[in-house]
């Protein structure tokens, strides 16, 4: 341990990746024995930051000085052996093997090494003793697959101890937790660092931060922009740097005239996902729905769409109930669902431009069952050419377009599906600057035309800059709504996180 | 703005010359089946002089038939990234039920041709139910299942033994010929050109290829990825049925081990005709060719009496060719991207 109680110390990280700069000379340090948050918006750079430490990517400068050593870049197995562990979101455990095999899992006790003969006596009463130390009431022989999520994220974290973690990353550990559980996280987090571990802790939830964290420091835009000790600030403080600067005006909004609810939703439900999701949308408004990445958005809209099932609710378009069971009942009621993933959800890619943008409900192109492949692309190359498509043909395939390109072929297959409701998740995401301002262009146009349009952005920016009217979610409630005027980044932050009260 | 955004789009050249190679390499391959098939056919026309001949050409055709119409049904399956393992079997029982039917129960001709096929739809539905409805991981493990199930039902129904002598109806699809051309091979031209035009010019047809390509994007885009399963399905067992109509006039008997190991055979025209394994890609025309070539070569060892043995080896090495081809194909497709 070095002498003024620094473990880790990151100095000038930078990661640059094809037309982004993930992090632009980021500095951190982290002692033994404190808890310290990283907070910051989506695409702040947390997550790469994480990939520099446990060594899954490779920074282009910089150095991450551990322990006392200096090191340019870290490989997943160094940083292991160096003692830094991280648990991650998803649990890298098997659910089929026991919780001790677990805890063990890569670095087992041995009776007889080179016989390969395991010495489960001696790794059960290992793992007893490290659940104990850490309180936990779970027996070692227990499968792990019949722990709760909880339980099975503090097996991770027996993991980690065993292997001698002198760091150990949690990114985002409560997402998916009860209060109760955790709550027992942070008794073994406080625990942790009681025998001088560090513990990076990543979370959106500012409370957790508040209460649990010693240090913090708060990035923006690949930066780390300030650290600060918790007790001397706020969460208000945080949020503040967080959004940071100021809009720019690159948002082409134009407010159309706005008519009757077209899309009413009451209390729609879904068991541990959505709860009482009301809301209404009315022609000629564009509806912006924010919250973090996992608030319950696209789930929201997935419901409304049949994509998945849901629960209990009241769902009404153009002021009739309408029962949705399955996409195809969404389609046939006006509502266009242009998904987050148009490679893996929207579109065909191994098919062509003409094909996909005429997909839906494809047995309109035609006569008596017979398709006319004529109308079909005439269809296709009208609609693309007004959404300027650059395209070599309509028998080009999808998959060969750029990511811009491949959005207007997703936003010509639901224009030619007449529908009236459009709800756009992520509309921009992954496509060049141009293009965005042309999609904004053509939400503009639909909303002209009496149209509906909900838009779910993860960017606070865009969705300010869109939306007539945002609703904010948390963990599948709506804790927040504002009219474009009333929005701050500040209120939308605030009712991201939890807080209802959005003032 | 606008025209900033027009002129600024920088990638139109590169994305056309992809999309042009990424086309090329597709028209390459189906060309060289083509080719293969062609050249075979030289080379056998070179080695055999009775190759070349009408009565033998017509023999290959007739062969050829119960095949070809088995891997109508593969195809469809193979193009939705699934598989039918069960067609063989589905073939044997369905002409058992056909022999039952004309033998035991006493009925006409048409009625029991139409037992057969409504007996292998029936079996093509519950492989389709199967995989839809029960949730079975993957056709592979439900068309499996089917497959014993039905070779175990065709043994049983008549303890192991053929049913034989049927009336001139029955046998007329697999027996008789028009002219010099097998009727069997006119029905799996009809039948061809028939798929042809059901896959490219309805809705339905071009569903199935919308399935195989990304069965999410499909079902968001309100396709009823389940009763398009359940359709495809339903007509491999059909088109099995048929097979084994066809081979039952043939052979004027059925037999409970009718069909043993067609679907082999069909996977592998199928692929050679340069359908992917990952669904969505394929041309029921290149199809036909890889049954052809299958039977050109069958016929062409046969012609030249080499042993039996090395016929199987040499259609497994055509497998593993074409698959390698396949392979390699994607692999520049995939680079073109």
């Amino acid at each position: 341990m070095v002498a003024d109680g620094i473990l880790l110390k990151v100095k000038g990280l930078t990661k640059k990746f094809p037309g982004v700069i993930a992090l632009d000379g980021v500095d951190i340090e982290a002692r033994a024995g404190e808890i310290h948050g990283i907070c910051g918006e989506n695409g702040a750079g947390k997550s790469t930051l994480i990939k520099m430490l446990t060594g899954a990517h490779t920074p282009d400068s910089g150095t991450i000085e551990f322990d006392g050593v200096t090191y340019t870049s870290l490989d997943p197995r160094r940083a292991m052996g160096i003692g830094i562990g991280c648990i991650y979101q998803e649990l890298n455990l098997i659910p089929h093997l026991t919780v001790a095999e677990n805890i063990f899992l890569g670095r087992e006790m041995y009776l007889a090494e080179s016989l390969n003969i395991l010495d489960r006596g001696q790794m059960n009463a290992k793992a007893a003793e490290l659940l104990a130390d850490l309180g936990l009431a779970v027996s070692p022989t227990a499968r792990l697959g019949t722990l709760g999520v909880g339980h099975q994220q503090m097996i991770e974290i027996c993991r980690a101890v065993w292997s001698n973690a002198k760091l150990i990353i949690m990114d985002e550990p409560t997402s998916s937790l009860s209060e109760k559980e955790a709550h027992d996280l942070f008794r073994v987090m406080a625990q942790m660092k009681a025998r001088g571990v560090a513990i990076l802790f990543i979370s959106h939830r500012l409370d957790e931060v508040r209460d649990n964290c010693d240090t913090v420091t708060v990035m923006r835009d690949g930066r780390s922009i300030e650290s600060f000790a918790m007790k001397e600030r706020s969460v208000a403080d945080i949020i503040q740097l967080m959004v940071g600067r100021s809009i720019q005006n690159k948002y082409p909004k134009e407010p159309a005239p706005q008519g009757d609810v077209i899309l009413s939703v009451r209390n729609l439900n879904r068991k541990g996902v959505l709860h009482d999701i009301s809301f209404d949308l009315r022609a000629g408004e564009v509806l912006g729905f924010a919250g973090l990445v996992g608030a319950g958005r696209t789930e929201t809209a997935r419901a409304i769409t049949g994509a998945d099932p849901y629960d209990s609710g009241a769902i009404e378009v153009f002021g009739k109930p309408v029962k949705i069971r399955q996409p195809l009942d969404s389609i046939d009621a006006g509502i266009a669902f242009l998904t987050e993933n148009r490679k893996e959800q929207g579109l065909i890619l191994i098919q062509s431009v003409a094909f996909n943008a005429t997909i839906v409900k494809m047995h309109k192109y035609g006569k008596a069952g017979w398709l006319s492949l004529g109308r079909i692309k005439e269809t296709a190359r009208k609609v693309c050419a007004e959404m300027r498509l650059k395209t070599s043909g309509m028998d080009m395939l999808v998959g060969k377009l750029s990511g811009g390109n491949q959005q207007k072929v997703v936003i010509a297959k639901w224009l030619l599906s007449n529908a009236k409701i459009f709800i756009f998740d992520e509309p921009t995401r992954g496509i060049d600057v141009g293009a965005k301002v042309e999609v904004y262009k053509l939400i503009n146009q639909l909303v002209a035309n009496g149209a509906g349009v909900i838009i779910i952005c993860s960017e606070m920016e865009e969705v300010m800059g869109m939306a007539d009217r945002i609703l904010v979610m948390h963990e599948g409630e709506i804790t927040g709504e504002m009219t474009q005027q009333e929005a701050t980044q500040e209120k939308i932050m605030y009712a991201a996180s939890g807080f209802k009260q959005a003032s | 703005m606008s025209n900033d955004v027009l002129t600024n789009n920088g990638k139109l050249p590169a994305e056309k010359a992809v999309g042009k190679s990424a086309a090329m390499t597709e028209k390459l391959y189906q060309l060289g089946v083509l080719l293969s098939l062609l050249l075979l056919c030289a080379v056998m026309t070179a080695l055999s002089p009775r190759f070349l001949t009408m009565d033998n050409l017509m023999n290959v055709a007739s062969q050829a038939a119960v095949s070809a119409i088995v891997s109508i049904g593969m195809f469809l399956a193979i193009l939705t990234a699934g598989i039918d393992l069960s067609v063989g079997s589905v073939l044997a029982l369905s002409a058992m039920m056909m022999g039952i039917a004309s033998d035991r129960w006493g009925l006409g001709p048409y009625a029991s041709m139409l037992v057969c096929l409504g007996s292998g739809a029936l079996l093509g539905l519950v492989n389709g139910l199967l995989l839809t409805k029960l949730r079975l991981p993957h056709p592979f493990i439900s068309t499996l299942g089917m497959q014993k199930m039905a070779r175990g039902i065709a043994l049983f129904v008549t303890a192991a033994a053929p049913i034989s002598m049927f009336p001139d109806e029955i046998q007329y699809l697999g027996n008789n010929s028009i002219g010099q051309v097998p009727v069997s091979f006119i029905l799996v031209a009809i039948l061809y050109v028939g798929m042809y035009f059901f896959l490219t010019r309805t809705s339905t047809g071009r569903y199935i290829y919308a399935v195989g390509g990304n069965k999410e994007a499909a079902r968001l885009s309100g396709i009823k990825v389940n009763s398009i399963l359940n359709l495809v399905y339903t007509i491999s067992g059909l088109t099995a049925a048929l097979a084994g109509l066809v081979l039952a006039g043939r052979v004027n008997a059925v037999y409970p081990l009718a069909g043993l190991d067609y679907e082999t055979d069909a996977i592998a025209a199928v692929i050679i005709g340069g359908a992917s394994f990952f669904g969505g890609v394929g041309s029921i025309a290149n199809t036909i060719i890889g049954v052809l070539l299958i039977a050109v070569l069958r016929n062409g060892l046969n012609l030249l009496n080499v042993d039996s043995a090395f016929q199987t080896f040499a259609i497994g090495a055509v497998i593993v060719v074409a698959v390698a081809v396949d392979v390699l194909r994607q692999n520049v497709m995939k680079s073109g991207r």
